[in-house]
């Protein structure tokens, strides 16, 4: 240590016991990792997260933020990917390096703006400890191999599995951070060229809820709304969605909403006093797992009130009848004596939510990753489709989602779903995809839903996969139960490929290491929760041998030696270049919902990003969908035939004849029903789980970035002082928080949270710090929704002790 | 008339679908949905074997002895390994079926006999005895390629 002090003069910083500590578990001179350098930006996002205010109507003002450490050669198109709201940006390079980043002052996303993980995480790209080699383990220790020695390495053990147990024991776990056109070429080397039904994304644990709740409500995934809503809309309920800490640019926008002359009133449903709860016109705090009682509650004073559009809900619903019934039970007393949610705060929120003229709502994990998940957020629907305020400027839903490219992995196919959203138990959408892909039918798994993560973890666990390979993400730190985890990493009889960018927890337990190029180092599109789609071009080459994920499945699927049904070879194997996915990509979405025909690289590089559909009747784009009532709910067209709220069986296609609504939404209710674990005597607390301003996932980029790792450095507890009180903890004491399945120590945070609940960010796991156990999934459950299927981190029970630090 | 053995039928097959989804909920703990699921669906077998009980007794003077006890053949204790879920899932849907079926004849006496309550009992508990058939349903096609074909 003291060489290295005098040598490279440290910052005051890497002095503090944390960084200490940080030092000692790390593998690399901490110098390169944060090297100095003069900063020019235009504010200090770290302290100042969403800059200054500017009230307005109409457009939202233009304000063009930017960071640079010196000045670029030259400007580079792209937008950013450190959270999911896809705010466009230009990258600035010189010498062959990134130095920067500004907001694009014409993208309709953000006018300019950006947040503190957009201002800081590109330094990430840089950052010495990048995998620049591809490693295949040799006697139980990684070493670094050649592509030709780890790519036939990898076709070698395909080929022995497919042989020995068919391609179903081949599973794919990949990301919410690829590209559109790495999504597509993942989905077709799986679903046509190995044909098997397990490929889903980590998607699974931020956003399965937002498709499946737009899939029951109506008929397919794509959101309705516009950010431009924003701008006009009279008040925004947001649910489980701490905008101001998530997608900070979003919530600048609702800012100066409140700082101009008509500003938005504001509903926020959280059991914390979040950012974004502290703006709120009425907040309130439900009890953890009663998303269902609050939000039956606010639609029954709807109801009950008339605040209805009866004309609406007449020609363009079914199911109002049932809805009522099932909501009617909710008296604001009795969501009161189950969620702690005063009756007369509720009434306030529903007085505002049935006087509006136009309406935002948005949901997140708050949502997502509670009890009931799919049947909460679809009450958020119902609220829009009973008002009749979807489909026109100021109202519209966002079921938010979790990160920058998780849409595509939807879209694509590359998850649970199937490319360009077509239904798995239409036979002529299933024909549509062999044509496309010139392969039968039955080469596509179609026999049931494609597996979710969950259920490919179980069957790896079960000893069924036998080969799993995980892209762009970091299952280690992100998964719940994280022993369960590691315990199936840990298995001899499966081989695990894992592609990254950086070593992770989980690259440790890899048998093939493979080192991927990321953003600005390759070329290709995503789309964000306004289905706004960017082009993200390469600014600078990948380090040493990394290679896009394009670039790998690719390659995959050539030395697989995949081939069509005329036995030429298949369609990923003849791309050259992502243009070429692209352009295939376009005739895979022609006619279904995110039709992107009219797009093209040229034209998504002139401006803003552009948002689907876009194609001959819009051939700029579309702000809205449904503006006309009618939804993509019928037979031939719809994305999946529905569920069982309360069960999660799907719909048969024989079912969904009887019930055809024909491009009607279905208002669709469900009742209470109390989460699987709860405090008792043993474990007395709840625990939820959540993220940070300053991270995004499990830090790989941004814990690399010195700015945001300073802002937020470690992991806490955060606890109420009542609790505090109780267990004689105080400020910054080391707490042992134990669940059922693991324990943490964390320094404890007291205050801004209710009485008999803990919370703890995700982020933190131990590529950089592992001197204590402090990744808050060690703590929670292995259990999901049963219609998302998205596991259940916003609840365990824990019990909490102090320790002598 | 028989209406009494038929609800006497009923009673003990929402009684074994009852246990046996609690059965299946216990011994599949390591599947996480399987464990939740079953349980609740236990709870709803509970509540409609809850429901049958008044005609059991209303109607029991038309009961002969006539035991039935399909259980005896399913649910092996010997099965192990990957099969025993989907195997145990079959069994389940079965006793489902029976539970369903013998709504369906007991529907056709509760019309015939105008019998309001028992006309109740019918529409609360059938739609969901069907709902928990469809559940099972599906969770068989999900695992049997995944047991028949590749699991050891």
């Amino acid at each position: 240590m003291a060489a290295y002090k005098r040598l490279f003069a440290l910052p005051a910083w890497a002095h503090s016991l944390t960084w200490h500590h940080w030092l000692t578990a790390s593998p690399f001179p901490l110098r390169c990792l944060f090297p100095t350098h003069t900063m020019d930006e235009t504010r200090d996002s770290i302290n100042d997260i969403w800059g200054p205010r500017t009230g307005y109507t109409g457009q939202w003002p233009v304000r063009v933020d930017a960071q640079t450490t010196e000045t670029p050669d030259r400007w580079v198109q792209s937008a950013c990917v450190l959270c999911s709201n896809g705010c466009g940006l230009d990258i600035g390079v010189k010498d062959g390096r990134i130095v920067g980043v500004r907001g694009r002052a014409v993208d309709r996303t953000n006018h300019g703006r950006l947040g503190p993980k957009g201002l800081n995480g590109w330094v990430a790209n840089h950052s010495p400890d990048r995998l620049t080699t591809p490693q295949i383990r040799r006697n139980g220790k990684l070493e670094d191999a050649t592509w030709d020695e780890a790519m036939e390495l990898i076709v070698r053990k395909s080929k022995q599995i497919i042989k020995e147990h068919t391609s179903s024991a081949i599973g794919f776990y990949t990301s919410g951070q690829l590209f559109l056109e790495e999504y597509y070429a993942l989905a077709i080397v799986g679903k046509a060229g190995l044909g098997t039904p397990h490929m889903d994304g980590n998607t699974r644990l931020c956003t399965a809820t937002a498709a499946a709740a737009l899939k029951v409500s109506f008929g397919s995934d794509g959101q309705p709304g516009s950010y431009t809503d924003l701008d006009t809309t009279e008040a925004v309920l947001l649910v489980g969605h701490n905008m101001a800490s998530q997608q900070t640019v979003l919530w600048a926008r609702i800012l100066d909403r409140l700082a101009g002359p008509n500003p938005p009133k504001l509903v926020v449903i959280d059991p914390r006093l979040t950012y974004t709860a502290e703006k709120a016109t009425v907040h309130l705090a439900p009890r953890v797992g009663t998303n269902v009682p609050v939000l039956n509650g606010l639609l029954h004073l709807l109801i009950e009130a008339g605040h209805l559009d009866p004309a609406y809900i007449e020609a363009h619903t079914v199911g109002f009848e049932e809805l009522k019934k099932i909501v009617a039970k909710w008296t604001p007393e009795r969501v009161e004596h189950l969620s702690g949610v005063p009756a007369a705060t509720l009434r306030e929120a529903a007085a505002i939510l049935g006087t509006c003229k136009t309406l935002v709502s948005t949901a997140l994990q708050g949502v997502y990753q509670s009890m009931q998940a799919t049947a909460s957020a679809v009450q958020l629907n119902n609220l829009h489709l009973l008002r009749g305020l979807i489909g026109k400027p100021g109202a519209g839903i966002y079921q938010m989602n979790g990160q920058p490219t998780s849409q595509n992995t939807r879209e694509c196919g590359a998850d649970g779903d199937l490319p360009a959203f077509r239904n798995w138990g239409n036979a002529a959408h299933i024909q549509e995809l062999a044509d496309l892909w010139n392969v039968h039918p039955d080469q596509i798994p179609h026999w049931s839903p494609p597996t979710h993560a969950m259920q490919i973890w179980r069957y790896c666990e079960a000893g069924s996969i036998k080969m799993l390979w995980i892209s762009g993400t970091n299952p280690l730190v992100s998964m719940p139960d994280l022993n369960r985890v590691r315990q199936i990493m840990e298995k001899e009889d499966l081989f695990i490929i894992a592609q990254d960018a950086f070593p992770t927890e989980t690259t440790k337990y890899a048998d093939v290491v493979l080192p991927a190029a990321i953003w600005g180092e390759k070329t290709g599109c995503f789309t964000n929760v306004d289905r706004t789609v960017h082009i993200s071009h390469r600014a600078i080459l990948p380090p040493g041998e990394a290679r896009s994920d394009f670039d790998i499945f690719v390659d995959y699927s050539r030395r697989m030696d995949f081939r069509d049904q005329d036995g030429a070879p298949l369609l990923t194997s003849t791309w050259q270049t992502t243009e070429d996915a692209f352009e295939a990509w376009k005739k895979c979405t022609k006619g279904r919902p995110c039709d992107y025909t009219g797009m093209s690289y040229a034209k998504l590089s002139e401006g803003s990003g552009i948002q689907w559909p876009c194609n001959e009747a819009h051939p700029n784009g579309t702000e809205h969908l449904y503006t006309d009532g009618v939804f993509p709910t019928q037979l031939d067209y719809c994305e999946d035939y529905g569920y069982d709220l309360e069960t999660g069986a799907g719909r048969t296609q024989d079912d969904y004849k009887l019930i055809d609504p024909k491009g009607k939404a279905f208002l669709k209710g469900i009742d209470y029903e109390p989460p699987h674990e709860e405090p008792d005597e043993s474990y007395p607390l709840w625990l939820t789980t959540g993220r940070l301003v300053y991270h995004f996932h499990t830090r790989t980029k941004t814990g690399r970035s010195k700015a945001l790792q300073d802002a937020a450095p470690d992991s806490y507890v955060q606890l109420a002082p009542e609790d505090a009180a109780r267990y004689g903890i105080a400020d910054g004491d080391m707490v042992e928080v134990t669940s059922r399945r693991g324990r943490v120590l964390e320094p404890a945070r007291v205050g801004g949270i209710e009485p008999g609940l803990v919370f703890i960010p995700f982020h933190y796991g131990y590529w950089d710090k592992a001197d204590r156990p402090r990744a808050a999934n060690e703590l929670t459950l292995t259990e999901w929704d049963p219609i998302s299927k998205q596991p259940h981190f916003k609840y365990a029970a824990v019990r909490l002790r102090k320790v002598n630090a | 008339m028989h209406l009494g053995n038929y609800l006497g039928l009923l009673e003990s097959s929402e009684k074994q679908l009852c246990d046996a989804f609690e059965h299946v909920s216990t011994k599949h703990r390591d599947e996480p949905d399987i464990e939740q699921m079953c349980a609740k669906l236990s709870a709803w077998s509970r509540e409609h074997h809850g429901k049958v009980l008044p005609f059991v007794e209303k109607y029991s003077k038309d009961k002969s002895d006539e035991p039935q006890d399909l259980r005896r053949e399913l649910f092996s204790e010997k099965r192990s390994g990957s099969l025993a879920l989907l195997r145990d899932l079959h069994d389940l849907w079965l006793l489902a079926q029976e539970v369903q079926l013998c709504w369906t004849v007991i529907q056709q006496a509760a019309l015939g006999l105008r019998d309001d309550d028992l006309k109740a009992a019918y529409a609360y508990c059938y739609p969901r005895t069907k709902r928990q058939a469809d559940w099972l349903l599906g969770r068989i096609k999900q695992s049997a390629p995944q047991t028949l074909l590749v699991a050891a």
